[in-house]
């Protein structure tokens, strides 16, 4: 891995020799070391099938639900190693948001935002509630759009606003950390762009790590990149000085358009 | 660009209890509970196959393919000399395949001609009442057919109990599982080979007879094998209609034995009782096995 | 006449039969049933005696639309439990897996037994089981013919009921499994939510089924023409009397014996084709 000149005092997330693999012997991941900024928005960019949303869906165990995952190496979050947490108390701290808006189709807006709660068995009084569900719904931009409709099924809003929906039902479980998988991949230009002025407020309260394949999309929000490459980190840096002045050809070769 | 501003972190004053512990031990005890009863479903299935197998296996022999049923006298007098009980199904398996064939011939054309029919009606309103008749009488129960089988036939056309009253009703049975699957089967033929067909100026009913038929044609067999392992063991209905015959018969207007008649037969008969395991094994083989074929088909055709 | 024109012909006048056939089921059974509804009216299907004796004849359908329904509700209640777990092991817990073909294999193996395999081994196997575990002296009643009918309905009420819970997309799952959820939740709150119309058509359908069944139910509810007093008391089904009665049956006790087909039929299409509506609002 060749790393520009990063220097992450405090990191909130490292990731130590970390390799995944879903077959015997063939690793999506291998061997990759990075530590995660706090406050930052780190991007993972890379071609498809480069391992970049394995090593996002590692950071809160979501890759264990594959049958026969062989995970090696460690994640410390606050120091602490995220294999050895309970995963129920992994996923309270870690958040994360999908590539397509899933809003639970059968819940109301209002109980979609609280879905975190009700399916943790924590039991809250209806003005905590009101309170959470309003508050989170304000952080995503949504509440004066929806305000008037908290009890209809959230799958009628548009895509754009499902995917606040479901950004928001992450952050109402009050995270530490926000996992985002391509989370505008499946949204329109104007969409997309509320998400990500979202994001880059998004970052004074919490830490972002984002897999994109839009390279403009890495360039314009995030703090930190990761190229990834065959499984393997290749290359971790600032993100203007990495797209200005990226030191490894396969970096350059991605960032300028010749493979993806 | 709108401005947000993010409030704070989220109720920081919500306490959560750690119930986590609780959560992943009832967790395990659903799975534990699902696999075990799941393990219970399939045991009935597992207990009869092997009863019948234990049980029946040993009657099983050339006399049982090639006798017909022994009557009660004689049963008697061979388990009262401590012999194997004489005799074997060969008038129940002949009446069988002559009530299941008749049933076929009359089942698969008007079958396989409605489901083409709805096939290419898709949506218009009477096609979607035929479907659903067909729906409704797929749902009717057997014996209420050997009750119409009753009324049709044997009242009317043999003007007694007979082969073909029994033939009829399950002919009936049949018709619905023929309709769909052929309709579902004609739905995968692609559209751009009966295009090509018709660009070519090929008439319309050698359309379905040399290119939807023949393009569909395992997907067909499959549908009519499982309808006729549906009706092999239907008992009811022929109660109602053939009646049961001790001879051989293939006149298709006199009174005829089925397998599944003769079961029944045995059951009621304590002398030879013995008998029912393998008449059993031997009805529940020839289903299972048309099933299987049936499988093997969707299997190869999936590929 | 052009061939197109004459072929489309032939395909609408076969396609008639079915409109024929379904018309004239329920003609006939009408028809048949007539003399029954004459001489004792629409009481005939609250009445509850049975007596053939000549001169004081008197019929109602009562005793038997009773056994059919109880019989037929309790095999769901029996079967339910089991068809959802069975669901769950095959389209959840081990979707994929070599184990799960396993299990639907033998559980489709189920649907291929006849009746009358089953009405032999509920009369060998289980009813001295429940002979000698003391729940009555026979063996016979609703309660045994129940135990077979769940056995029987399970390919019936799972086939659906996997197909839905196989169809929840991952994406839902994920989402609760992101937030903390552990599977067992996934299942209450995600899966069951989303797969529940399919789930209950189902289990409609496996009633619908239940409600027809003959010959096993015949050799094991005991054909006691009486209401049973409880779930393990003797009763009889409308089925089994038609089946056990008709062979000897004519005049006014024939006409009976078809209106209580008459009946049966309506019961379970009405059934049936609530279950179809279910199905129809999911699509």
């Amino acid at each position: 891995m060749k790393e520009n000149n990063l220097d992450i005092q405090n990191p909130i997330l490292s990731i130590k020799d970390l390799s995944i693999a879903y077959v015997q012997d063939k690793y999506a991941v291998k061997n990759v070391n990075a530590e995660i900024e706090r406050n930052a928005i780190t991007a993972i960019m890379g071609p498809s099938g480069c391992g970049k949303s394995t090593l996002l869906r590692a950071i809160n165990r979501m890759h264990e639900l594959y049958p026969n995952i062989n995970t090696k190496g460690e994640i410390l979050l606050h120091q602490e190693n995220i294999y050895k947490m309970d995963t129920i108390k992994l996923r309270r701290k870690i958040g994360m948001v999908f590539q397509r808006p899933n809003p639970f189709p059968t819940m109301s807006i209002y109980d979609n935002v609280i879905a975190g709660y009700k399916l943790n068995g924590v039991k809250l009084k209806k003005q905590q509630r009101d309170e959470i569900v309003e508050k989170s719904l304000q952080d995503v931009t949504l509440w004066s759009e929806v305000k008037d409709s908290l009890f209809k099924k959230g799958t009628f809003l548009s895509g754009g606003q499902q995917q606040r929906l479901c950004i928001a039902r992450a952050l109402a479980y009050n995270p530490e950390v926000i996992l985002l998988d391509e989370p505008t991949s499946a949204l329109d230009p104007i969409a997309t762009a509320r998400v990500e002025e979202l994001l880059v407020e998004l970052k004074k309260k919490y830490t972002i790590v984002l897999v994109t394949h839009n390279m403009s999309q890495a360039a314009r929000i995030s703090d930190n990149s990761l190229f990834m490459y065959l499984g393997e980190l290749v290359e971790y840096g600032k993100t203007n000085v990495m797209f200005t002045n990226p030191i490894d050809s396969r970096t350059e070769a991605y960032l300028t358009g010749q493979f993806g | 660009m709108i401005s947000i501003t993010i409030n704070r972190n989220i109720s920081p004053s919500i306490k959560f209890k750690d119930n986590s512990n609780l959560r992943k031990l009832k967790n395990r005890i659903f799975k534990i509970i699902i696999i075990i009863l799941s393990i219970i479903t399939i045991s009935p299935i597992v207990l009869i196959l092997s009863k019948l197998v234990i049980k029946g296996f040993r009657q099983i022999n050339i006399d049982f393919f090639t006798q017909v049923a022994p009557d009660t006298f004689e049963a008697m007098m061979a388990i009262a000399s401590g012999d194997v009980i004489p005799g074997g199904i060969a008038n129940g398996i002949t009446g069988t395949l002559l009530i299941v064939i008749i049933a076929s011939v009359i089942a698969i054309p008007i079958g396989v001609i409605t489901g083409v029919y709805l096939y290419e009606n898709q949506g218009k309103k009477y096609a979607n009442l035929i479907r659903n008749l067909s729906d409704i009488l797929q749902g009717v129960p057997s014996i209420v057919l050997g009750i119409i089988g009753y009324l049709w036939v044997v009242l009317r056309v043999t003007n007694g109990f007979s082969a073909f009253a029994g033939s009829v009703a399950l002919s009936i049975m049949m018709l619905p599982l023929i309709v769909r699957s052929t309709e579902e089967t004609m739905k995968m033929v692609p559209e751009n080979i009966k295009e090509a067909a018709a660009a070519l100026g090929v008439p319309y009913h050698k359309i379905i007879l040399r290119v939807m038929i023949p393009s569909s044609f395992s997907g067909l067999l499959t549908g009519i094998l499982l309808a006729i392992s549906r009706v092999l063991g239907e008992t009811a209905p022929l109660l109602l209609t053939t009646l049961g015959s001790s001879f051989i018969n293939l006149n298709i207007s006199k009174p005829t034995s089925a397998v599944p008649l003769l079961i029944w037969n045995f059951y009621n008969d304590p002398n030879m009782i013995n008998l029912i395991w393998s008449s059993s094994l031997f009805l529940i083989g020839l289903v299972l096995a048309l099933n299987l074929i049936a499988k093997r088909i969707i299997a190869r055709r999936e590929k | 006449m052009n061939s197109e024109k004459i072929t489309k012909h032939v395909l609408f006048t076969v396609s008639l039969i079915i409109l024929i056939i379904s018309t004239g089921i329920l003609a006939s059974l009408i028809k048949g049933a007539m003399p029954a509804f004459k001489e004792f009216g629409l009481k005939f299907i609250i009445a509850p005696d049975w007596n053939p004796t000549e001169g004081r004849e008197s019929y109602g359908a009562l005793v038997f639309i009773f056994g059919t329904i109880t019989s037929s509700l309790l095999a769901l209640i029996l079967c339910i439990p089991l068809a959802f777990s069975t669901s769950l092991f095959i389209a959840e817990y081990f979707k994929k897996t070599r184990i799960a073909s396993i299990l639907k294999t033998l559980v489709d193996l189920l649907a291929g037994v006849p009746s009358i395999v089953y009405g032999l081994w509920g009369f060998y196997v289980l009813r001295p089981a429940i002979i000698s575990l003391g729940i009555n002296d026979q063996g016979f009643g609703i309660f045994t013919s129940s135990l077979i009918l769940a056995i029987m309905i399970i390919p019936y009420a799972t086939s659906l009921s996997n197909e839905v819970i196989a169809m929840v997309p991952d994406e839902l799952k994920e989402a609760a499994y992101s937030l903390g959820a552990t599977r067992l939740e996934v299942i209450f709150r995600v899966i069951i939510p989303n797969a529940r119309s399919g789930i209950v058509a189902s289990y409609i359908l496996a009633l619908g089924r239940a409600l027809g069944e003959t010959m096993a139910v015949t050799m094991l509810i005991g054909n006691a023409n009486v209401i049973p007093k409880s779930i393990f008391s003797t009763g009889n089904s409308m089925a089994s009397i038609i089946a056990n009665q008709f062979g000897e049956a004519d005049g006014l006790k024939l006409s009976s014996l078809i209106a209580i087909g008459l009946l049966l039929f309506a019961i379970t299409a009405i059934v049936n084709a609530f279950g179809k509506f279910v199905i129809n609002k999911l699509s």
